[in-house]
């Protein structure tokens, strides 16, 4: 089994090692003041050359933001934010398009070693003058460098199916009618007090849309990355599948070792038009904190999808392993009949992170089914949640859910909490909820131990079968990442 | 707190002031919680706890205090399905005696008498105990010795209509049973036109004792009914209780189960038949302190009309309840289009070595099933009490004595015969 097999070794790898992402890069960048206020929403704006709709929108959105609290409603505990100590805009300073690889920033270069990403595509994502030919790798790479995308791999290829896959500060220069249609169509600005946030001072994130009738030729990938001392990440995702569309989204997330807590506040929002699939997967492995939970990412994200179209189908599909705080929930708008949403989640917490994720499955047409499909697990002094909404509103006729969601405890120093939320009030909706709480079997250690295993690897194994239903669901090459993630987090929970 | 809220609960503040010197026991414990109820009113949906049940007909109704009674009540108790043998009947929340069979070898006595507040209920934290503890007047008091197996003990509160004149009354009630004792409860309450019941009830089990607590809510359908009972069972103790909500337009049956002492066990089932424009919460908090406890739940709802049901059960597992083996299942059946279902089944578990499941389910009856039926020559609508009645007795079932069900079966009954009518 080589994929067990790597696990193992990842495992070995790590023992000794920090977080293997923890690296820092340094390059020029081009800050804003700390603080927020409308001069700086109106900066922004100015820098990325937006159109007065948008600017109103922003100053809208803050507007409404100034009048929220923060929401503690969750089992995070943090100390409280200082939402004026933040940078909120930050762009590597851009430079001409260097000729070859040798002339881009080796700073940059080494951030893309670091991911692992094929030097072609390196050059690419540094912007090399033609350097974009075609590849044998059916993956698009939107690279978010902190706030401002980079580079846009594999846009010919895109451009030839119609597809537009984007920073959205370009989407709304060059398809402004469809950003303007849609943004905030799913997520209100005023939605919750990080949405507001975000809303008001996003400065980048990815813009698709898939048109009629067309299955996106490749799979569409961002890494995001948080870089830059104390810049809150505020990225916007707008994804829109138009009519019998196809398209597979995944998100992944590294980030720099760092002292500092780090606020990361990002809004996605995806439509499904009449017939059409949206996939998202997404890794998150953002810097957790130090075993005693100093530093690491407070991820507050707001991700909801809408099928607005008949028979429209969104897929949620994460592994959640990183950030000292996750506190997020994928979340379905059945609106369309016969409409679908899925979600799968995997949440790992260690030492002292603690994660409050689920999903909300909002049945509104006729015939909508959801399935919810939840593994946590917490080591250490971790704490891990899962807090899921079905509601089945009345016009929901044979409206039908499933929600399994399982916890896993190693160690007696963690919490695993089950907070779900069912709410039906149509009669012929059928609504189901497994959910279970144990710890590792004896029996099943026992077994891997007397052929051999290590405890740990042992432990490694027995976390991947718990969590196989879920990162089945997951891209091939996500699915290996995945893998070795799961491994590398509970790493020093066992013994 | 709103405006219409804030004259609610200053009706109630307002009527403590003028009992104040009046009313027995501890005046401080009083104090304190009349303290925590001005400063947080009435639940509102906005707090957590109270997301699915608003207490706002409660707090834009006035209620009035209980008259020294006019009636006998002797034609409200046998609207409920009484047992022979011992009992107890309060009637607008005071003891009547005219109306009780005292039992043997049991110590009974009331709140009236004995005014002592326990240490389980909590008026900083529920605002109805805080209203319960800031105006309670009398209530039952029931202790089992170590050792004796009292059999079965009655607890039956009546309220009469007075029309015009809704009452409210807030009754305080403690159950201690000594080391190895045994008790069967049954606790019936009902009445007519429209009150306030607000009951809070102390258990405290011993070492070793079993309560096997049955009650029955048959309340006027214009009544409200908010109850709190706080359990707590040492080691080796049981708590096994099965809850039947029948009655009230709002009703809120709250259970706080502690399992305090090793190998403790409670069960908290239940059943909640509603229709008409019935509102009917069950919250369940069981709480395993020590290791190697055990609890059980199956609870049925089955709404009709526009009937809304509530289910809110929590298990909490601290550090040391290891090998905790906790269960809880609830099912509803939907007969209506316009019911409506709240469901929030909760696991908070800080231990390991431990097993805890939680399953919920929702829908309408079978029509596969209906279909068989009805084939088979059988009207429509007894199809439906057949399959309705075969979906509760997996409830039902819970409850081991033979009498006691059978009385719980009437009640049931009674109910199919006003949902038809």
């Amino acid at each position: 089994m080589p994929v067990e097999t790597e696990t193992l070794e990842t495992v070995q790898s790590l023992t000794q090692s920090g977080y293997k992402w923890g690296f820092e890069t340094d390059i020029e960048m081009d800050l804003a003041p700390k603080g927020l206020n409308e001069g700086i929403i109106r900066l922004i704006s100015e820098r990325k050359g937006e159109p007065a709709w948008l600017l109103e929108w922003r100053l809208k959105a803050f507007a409404a933001w100034q009048t929220m609290r923060e929401p503690h409603w969750s089992k995070a505990h943090y100390p409280p934010i200082d939402y004026q100590d933040l940078h909120y805009y930050a762009a590597p300073k851009r430079k001409p398009g260097p000729k070859s690889l040798d002339e881009v920033d080796p700073e940059l270069l080494k951030v893309y070693e670091k991911l692992g990403i094929p030097l072609k595509e390196r050059a690419i994502l540094a912007g090399v003058e033609g350097a974009d030919g075609s590849f044998p790798n059916p993956v698009a790479v939107d690279a978010v460098f902190d706030s401002v995308s980079v580079a846009t791999t594999f846009r010919k290829t895109l451009e030839k199916a119609g597809v537009i896959f984007c920073p959205i500060s370009e989407a709304v220069h060059e398809v402004p009618e469809l950003v303007q249609k849609y943004l905030g169509s799913v997520v209100p600005a005023s939605d919750n007090f990080f949405a507001a946030l975000n809303s008001a001072v996003f400065t980048d994130g990815s813009f698709v849309y898939i048109p009629k009738g067309v299955r996106c030729p490749m799979e569409l990938s961002t890494y995001f990355r948080i870089n830059a001392r104390n810049t809150g990440q505020f990225e916007r995702t707008l994804i829109i599948a138009d009519d019998a569309s196809h398209v597979s989204y995944l998100e992944g997330c590294t980030a720099p070792q760092r002292d500092e807590n780090q606020l990361h506040a990002a809004v996605v929002e995806l439509v499904a038009l009449d017939d059409a699939q949206i996939k998202y997967s997404t890794v998150q492995n953002w810097y957790p904190g130090d075993a005693e939970g100093r530093g690491g990412i407070y991820n507050f994200v707001t991700k909801r999808g809408a099928c607005r179209g008949k028979r429209s189908k969104i897929s949620w599909t994460q592994v959640e392993t990183g950030s000292a705080i996750t506190w997020k929930y994928p979340s379905c708008v059945l609106q369309g009949d016969d409409s679908v949403g899925e979600f799968y989640s995997v949440a790992v917490t260690n030492n002292r992170q603690q994660a409050d994720t689920g999903t909300k499955m909002i049945h509104i047409g006729r015939n909508t089914s959801s399935t919810i499909v939840s593994k946590g697990i917490s080591a250490g002094h971790s704490d891990n949640t899962y807090r899921g909404l079905v509601r089945v509103l009345p016009r929901a006729s044979g409206a039908r859910n499933f929600t399994q969601c399982d916890s896993l405890l190693i160690g007696d120093q963690c919490g695993a909490h089950t907070v779900p939320y069912i709410e039906s009030r149509n009669a012929t909706a059928k609504v189901e909820h497994e959910a279970t709480t144990s710890k590792i079997a004896d029996d099943q250690l026992f077994y891997c131990r007397q052929r051999g295993l290590s405890q740990e690897d042992a432990v490694g194994l027995l976390v991947n079968g718990f969590c196989k239903d879920v990162l089945k669901e997951l891209p091939m090459e996500f699915a290996v990442e995945a893998q070795k993630l799961l491994a590398v987090s509970l790493e020093g929970s066992v013994g | 707190m709103n405006a219409v809220q804030a004259a609610g609960a200053a009706s109630f503040l307002g009527r403590f002031e003028g009992l104040r010197e009046r009313l027995p026991g501890d005046r401080e414990i009083r104090d304190r919680a009349a303290a925590a109820f001005r400063a947080g009113g009435f639940p509102t949906v906005r707090d957590e706890a109270w997301k699915y049940t608003s207490l706002r007909p409660v707090t834009e109704a006035s209620f009035y205090e209980p008259l020294l009674s006019v009636a006998d009540g002797g034609d409200l108790l046998a609207e409920l399905p009484v047992l022979d043998g011992p009992r107890l009947v309060f009637l607008d929340g005071r003891f009547r005696p005219q109306l009780s069979v005292l039992p043997e070898n049991i110590e009974v006595g009331t709140f009236a008498e004995t005014a002592v507040f326990g240490r389980l209920a909590r008026p900083d934290r529920d605002p109805l105990v805080a209203l319960n503890t800031m105006l309670t007047e009398d209530g039952a008091v029931i202790g089992v010795p170590d050792g004796v197996d009292a059999g079965l003990l009655q607890l039956v509160s009546i309220a009469t209509d007075v029309p015009g004149r809704a009452v409210a009354f807030h009754p305080r009630h403690c159950i201690r049973l000594g080391r190895g004792a045994r008790l069967m409860l049954l606790e019936m309450s009902g009445g007519g036109g429209t009150y306030l019941h607000n009951p809070v009830t102390e258990a405290y089990v011993a070492d070793g004792a079993v309560l096997v607590h049955v009650r029955l809510q048959d309340e006027s359908r214009t009544a409200y009914h908010l109850s709190t009972l706080y359990a707590e069972v040492a080691r080796g103790g049981t708590y096994d209780s099965f809850n039947l909500n029948l009655g009230a337009r709002v009703a809120r049956t709250e259970v706080h189960a502690r399992l305090k002492g090793e190998r403790s066990a409670t069960h908290l089932n239940g059943a909640q038949m509603l229709g008409g424009t019935q509102h009917g919460d069950f919250t369940t908090i069981v709480s395993h302190d020590a290791p190697s406890c055990a609890s059980r739940q199956t609870v049925k709802n089955v709404l009709s009309g526009r009937a809304r049901g509530v289910f809110q059960g929590k298990i909490e597992v601290a550090r040391a309840a290891q090998k905790t083996d906790g269960y809880q299942m609830n099912q509803a059946l939907l007969l209506s289009p316009e019911a409506e279902i709240d469901s929030k089944p909760q696991l908070e578990i800080y231990a390991d070595d431990v097993k805890c499941s939680h399953g919920a389910t929702v829908g309408e009856l079978d029509a596969e099933q209906l279909f068989y039926l009805r084939s088979r020559g059988i009207p429509e609508a007894e199809a439906r009490s057949i399959l309705v009645r075969a979906f509760l007795t997996e409830a039902l079932d819970a409850i081991g004595d033979d009498t006691v069900r059978a009385s719980l079966d009437r009640a049931v009954d009674a109910w199919w015969g006003k949902q038809a009518a």
